[in-house]
């Protein structure tokens, strides 16, 4: 029989199944505190879903807060929205807007590669949508175990084509991210997706479910079992044996469907048929009528039994609870629902309205003519548990910190070097992405400017005025394992040199926090100190956090991943044509290093590769230096300076050279500056640098916006030999040194991918 | 001379837009009164002896950890003819 609110008021005594759904006894005396009664099932389902470390950020929340604290200004103006909304929107100029936001989907991708990976795509894409926009990019951070490892040979090829997949499917072009391999990450792949959107600023939608008597409409994808793992708990233990015993917990994604989600979400918008939207994505139902109507007037009054099943056997608490994906919910006016279901018929996607706006200041719930959910959505959504998690830096730290680089043994002279060289070039961290990038679509839609290689993505925005964005997401958890705060702002750092190297502003932030079990107070400090280095990294370039996302309890076995904050910035171009590419192509072009290389290898991908080191403290940061940096590159693309521009970040110079050469098919003469280290020049991954090859004629202007900035720059060397249709063999010469053939530089760097994963 | 038969098809709970596509078009294309379409795979294994109970083993395997996704899909091994 149903558990209705009026059963569970005269049977306060039934044992309920809140341990087995997660919650903690004292969240379950809450729960009943709050209701003045036992919960029903149903009830309980969405507490325990809601209250979920996945949906409430209970342990999170006093952290984030940092962020919300920080002005909510990018360079260009208030943001349009911020954190708290489906995702940030920030103004890019000439009436436009650009919304975007990373998400991870690490737990089900290593499960089921390929649609763990697939509907992680999905999910934001949805995120993005239900801001107004047109979805236009997505970025893919990615994190697996050893690229030698058995079970990544399961992983990584199937969360690669679950992104090909579905992002291919939809038609958007992945144009970023990173893979980055570390036996951290063997039992827990990390598995991050950024997506980025484009509207007028007219056109900005917010999730609230106002006005009374307005519909609330879902439509999308019929709900099926997919994601309730834990909920059957419920079926099983409270009601017998009448329900389905066991269900997937695999979600399975259909981007054709999702597509046509796209194009009619967005027609409804065009139509002003959308009072309020939500997109419906973990915790399904129960996350999207809680959030909608505590965010409105404040009361929805739902009637289940018209949701659209894909399997007739669910039971009210399984509705409530399901993951199926490509699903929307919108609340609308009662004037325009008519125009709203006759839109969604013609793009042939279900819809059905479920109930209305109240002003009751309740979520009501009917399951067979009988109310089964009776609660105040507030204490669902936004006002669950809060936890000061304790924390505590781990005394393994100081260990960890003392036992520095300076004594693994360096390489010495040409020879050593050459081989050290084309050692970093080939290991799996360092070489070639072709493998997998080539495998998403980066120009579909035509309006990729940059994609992979390239250290940023930069889409077109505006075809007549060349308007364009620039995203990178980066994330070094080497460097945040040896000081979370800094290693924070160096991932920081490195995104935003990523977005300015192509010559555009950074305006904003996302981020994907990926951490260990915030019950570890080890854990918890690494979490702590990235954020708050997050945040005051943040307050000195002025950018915002506009949005993001917390995954904890990632770890392989007992041992927590590396702590892995992934940052995406987002970056305007005035003029796309403008862009800086990072290969060298032009013979004859100088080239110049920006910034200080210091002797630092503490957490290098030196130590890793040819050590399998970590320890010491990572590089110094310094964002004041960072900032001009970045006013220095967007400035001289604007003034058309630089023919090329390349970030030095893991691998140091050495591997900005051979990426810039391989990609522009060009050598390089190259010179260790006097009284330098050759080994350091190489090698050391000190912050804040980039190296830059000049247009012709550039050279004094050039120095002098750099002095203008009173920022170091140093000549290195020339760009050699042009391309394909050279006689001469291009060659990577350091002066004195070494020279490598390009080709052999190629063999090393792009045949690593292939050989393990073809 | 033996074969052997697998044939794999998604969990009953699992979304299959294949078959929802298919399903989709035979309505378009006038095909009444058809209610649900699930699609599946099916692979025949020819086997160089007989289907002797170590050969059925083998295959069983195969079905395990190649020719199915058991996280997903269900299989059946079977012999034919």
């Amino acid at each position: 029989m149903t558990d209705t609110v009026e059963h569970a008021a005269k049977t306060p005594d039934v044992e309920q199944p809140w341990a087995a759904l997660g919650l903690r006894g004292d969240e379950y005396a809450r729960i009943r505190e709050t209701l003045g009664r036992r919960p029903t099932s149903c009830e309980l389902a969405i507490y325990s879903v809601m209250w979920s470390e996945h949906c409430s950020y209970k342990s999170s929340k006093v952290h984030l807060r940092r962020f919300t604290e920080l002005p909510d200004e990018t360079p260009l103006g208030k943001t349009l929205a911020g954190i708290g909304e489906n995702a940030g929107v920030v103004d890019i100029g000439q009436g436009y807007a650009a919304t975007f936001k990373v998400e991870s989907h690490n737990h089900p991708s290593f499960v089921e590669p390929y649609q763990g990976a697939a509907t992680g795509v999905g999910g934001i894409v949805r995120d993005i949508l239900a801001m107004g926009a047109r979805p236009v990019a997505l970025l893919d951070p990615l994190r697996f175990g050893p690229a030698d490892a058995p079970d990544t040979r399961r992983v990584l090829p199937g969360v690669v084509a679950g992104i090909a997949g579905y992002g291919n499917c939809l038609g958007l072009p992945t144009v970023g991210g990173e893979v980055v391999f570390d036996s951290s990450y063997a039992g827990n792949p990390l598995v991050n997706v950024l997506c980025v959107g484009v509207m007028r600023h007219e056109d900005v939608h917010r999730a609230h479910a106002s006005g009374v008597g307005n519909r609330v409409v879902l439509y999308g994808a019929r709900t099926g079992g997919d994601g309730i793992g834990g909920v059957s708990v419920l079926a099983s233990e409270t009601f017998g044996d009448e329900g389905p015993s066991k269900r997937p917990s695999v979600q399975v994604g259909d981007p054709f469907l999702e597509k046509l989600l796209i194009e009619c979400t967005l027609e409804l918008f065009g139509e002003g048929l959308v009072a309020g939207i939500q997109d419906l994505g973990g915790a399904g139902l129960s996350c999207a009528t809680s959030e909608l109507a505590s965010a409105g007037d404040g009361g929805m009054h739902i009637t289940l039994d018209r949701v659209p099943l894909r399997d007739a056997s669910l039971t009210p608490e399984e509705i409530l609870m399901s993951e199926s994906q490509e699903r929307m919910m919108a609340v609308v006016r009662p004037a325009d629902v008519e125009r709203f279901l006759a839109v969604c018929a013609k793009w042939d996607v279900p819809a059905t309205v479920l109930g209305e706006v109240t002003d009751t200041g309740r979520l009501v719930v009917e399951w067979a003519g009988e109310v089964v959910v009776d609660v105040p959505p507030r204490t669902v959504a936004s006002e669950g548990p809060v936890y000061q998690r304790p924390y505590a830096r781990p005394q393994a730290q100081d260990a960890l910190i003392a036992a520095g680089s300076d004594r693994l043994p360096r390489p010495a002279g040409g020879a050593e070097l050459r081989e050290t060289l084309l050692r970093m070039a080939a290991a799996p961290n360092l070489s070639a992405k072709t493998w997998v990038t080539e495998q998403y679509d980066r120009y579909v839609q035509g309006s990729t400017v940059l994609a992979q290689p390239e250290d940023a993505g930069v889409i077109r925005v505006d075809a007549d005025s060349g308007l364009g964005v620039a995203v990178a997401t980066d994330g070094n958890a080497r460097f945040v394992a040896l000081d979370p705060y800094a290693g924070a702002q160096l991932a920081l750092a490195e995104a935003y040199r990523n977005v300015a190297v192509t010559g555009a502003r950074p305006l904003a932030v996302t981020d994907c926090l990926n951490f260990g079990s915030p019950e570890d107070p080890g854990v918890m400090w690494q979490f702590a100190e990235a954020v708050r280095g997050l945040a005051d990294g943040c307050r000195v370039l002025g950018v915002p956090v506009t949005g993001g996302n917390v995954s904890f309890y990632n770890s392989t076995g007992d041992t927590a991943v590396l702590p892995t904050p992934v940052v995406g910035v987002l970056g305007v171009l005035d003029d796309v044509r403008r862009r800086t590419p990072l290969g060298f192509s032009r013979a004859g072009a100088a080239l110049f290093q920006l910034g200080e290389t210091r002797d630092e290898l503490d957490g290098s991908e030196w130590a890793n590769v040819v050590h399998g080191h970590l320890g010491g403290v990572p590089p110094r940061v310094d964002l004041e230096a960072e900032r001009r940096l970045a006013e220095i590159l967007v400035a001289a693309s604007g003034e058309g300076l630089l023919d090329a521009a390349h970030d030095l970040a893991d691998g140091g110079l050495a591997q900005a050279l051979v990426e810039s050469c391989l990609r522009g098919g060009s050598g390089a003469r190259v010179e260790v500056p006097e009284g330098t280290d050759p080994f350091a020049f190489l090698f050391a991954e000190s912050a804040a640098r980039a190296v830059v090859a000049l247009s012709p004629g550039a050279e004094a202007r050039f120095s002098e916006l750099c002095a203008e900035h009173d920022y170091p720059v140093e000549r290195i060397g020339v760009i050699a030999d042009a391309g394909p249709d050279s006689r001469v063999d291009p060659e990577l010469e350091l002066r004195d040194l070494f020279t490598i053939p390009l080709a052999e530089l190629r063999e090393a760097h792009e045949r690593t991918l292939p050989d393990l994963f073809d | 001379m033996a074969r052997v038969v697998v044939d794999v098809m998604l969990k009953p709970e699992i979304l299959d837009p294949q078959g929802q596509a298919v399903q989709g078009a035979l309505a378009r294309l006038g095909f009444a009164g058809v209610t649900a379409v699930r699609q599946g795979k099916r692979f025949e294994l020819e086997l160089a002896g007989e289907a002797s109970d170590q050969q059925l083993a083998t295959a069983e395997r195969a079905a395990q950890t190649l020719l199915a996704n058991p996280v997903i899909e269900d299989y059946r091994v079977r012999v034919e003819g």
